[in-house]
């Protein structure tokens, strides 16, 4: 028995892509801020594209702390959502050709998100990584880090607690 | 001279974050503060629902509690958030405004505590609640 044929390169990176980028278009907030994801395989890093208008207080200057939870709500949500999806993308139940934000998935809904400051956020980008700790059928926990120049000293933590979609039923049962 | 209430208010409008979002400063007391968030087609989470996202809510809740810490009689000058728990209970509804209740329940020295909450037109069933507490001095 032989092995099939591995994928080539282009295919798979555009399905995994496209499937991101329909993600993303989901959530006009996320476009809002200007949060955009790096993809390295099905590892994740999110990116808050700095602009002016996310300053907080004007005469440090520092990024607003909601502007900071937003962006690990997103990070989590994000993350969360994508591996919830990656079995689908890879296996094409997921038709990408046909996505649109009405026929994405439901995202998770958030229960609730603690932050905290660890440090002031400069005027420049900050990433942040989200890892899941705990995913079941109804409840996901997550937790989330953001840095700036020093992937050492994270600005901000948060962990997040999670609401799964649920699948619809089929009908009759 | 200014009372804190003064300064909180004069600081919180000239936010380029809380300006962008239109956020304004509704009331004002001593150590209490009440926010505005109009509804804005940009701020949506999910387009299905047109709901806002709950990282608006909290930036509402955040500058509300930093803003109901900066007017307490104790607080001395800025504040930055040292940590903030949200918990969303229910979806805000489209197109209504939402607006935050932040109280500071205590104060010392370093630290100051305090709760919020959220609602939008349906003013019995709350929207979000927050807890966080927020240094008192000690920053620029």
């Amino acid at each position: 028995m032989s092995r099939p044929r591995p994928e080539p390169v282009q295919v798979v990176k555009q399905r995994r892509d496209t499937a991101l980028a329909a993600l993303l278009q989901g959530i006009p907030y996320a476009r809002f801020l200007n949060i955009t994801f790096d993809r390295r395989g099905d590892e994740l890093t999110a990116v808050l594209n700095f602009q002016d208008m996310l300053i907080g207080n004007p005469t440090l200057p520092a990024i607003h702390g909601g502007v900071t939870a937003a962006f690990l709500e997103v990070a989590s949500i994000v993350t969360l959502s994508w591996s919830y999806l990656w079995p689908d993308i890879e296996s094409g139940e997921l038709d990408l050709s046909a996505l649109t934000p009405a026929t994405m998935p439901r995202l998770p809904k958030t229960i609730g998100i603690t932050v905290d400051y660890l440090r002031s956020g400069l005027p420049r980008d900050a990433y942040a990584r989200a890892t899941i700790t705990r995913s079941g059928r109804r409840y996901a926990s997550v937790q989330a880090e953001s840095w700036q120049d020093n992937r050492d000293r994270p600005f901000a933590q948060a962990t997040g607690r999670f609401l799964m979609p649920q699948p619809k039923r089929a009908q009759n049962g | 001279m200014p009372t804190n209430a003064e300064m909180a208010q004069k600081f919180i409008t000239a936010l380029p974050h809380a300006r962008e979002l239109g956020m304004t400063l509704t009331e004002l007391g001593d150590g209490y503060a009440e926010m505005a968030l109009p509804y804005d087609a940009r701020l949506v989470g999910d387009p299905a629902t047109g709901v806002i996202h709950g990282g608006a809510v909290s930036t509402v809740m955040d500058t509300c509690c930093g803003t109901a810490v900066m007017s307490h009689p104790d607080a001395r000058g800025v504040t930055a958030t040292i940590d903030l728990r949200i918990d969303y209970m229910r979806a805000a509804t489209p197109g209504q405004t939402v607006v935050a209740r932040a109280t500071c329940v205590h104060i010392t020295r370093n630290v100051a505590f305090v709760t919020a909450t959220a609602v939008d037109d349906d003013t019995d069933s709350p929207v979000a609640r927050a807890s966080g507490s927020f240094t008192v001095g000690a920053n620029a």
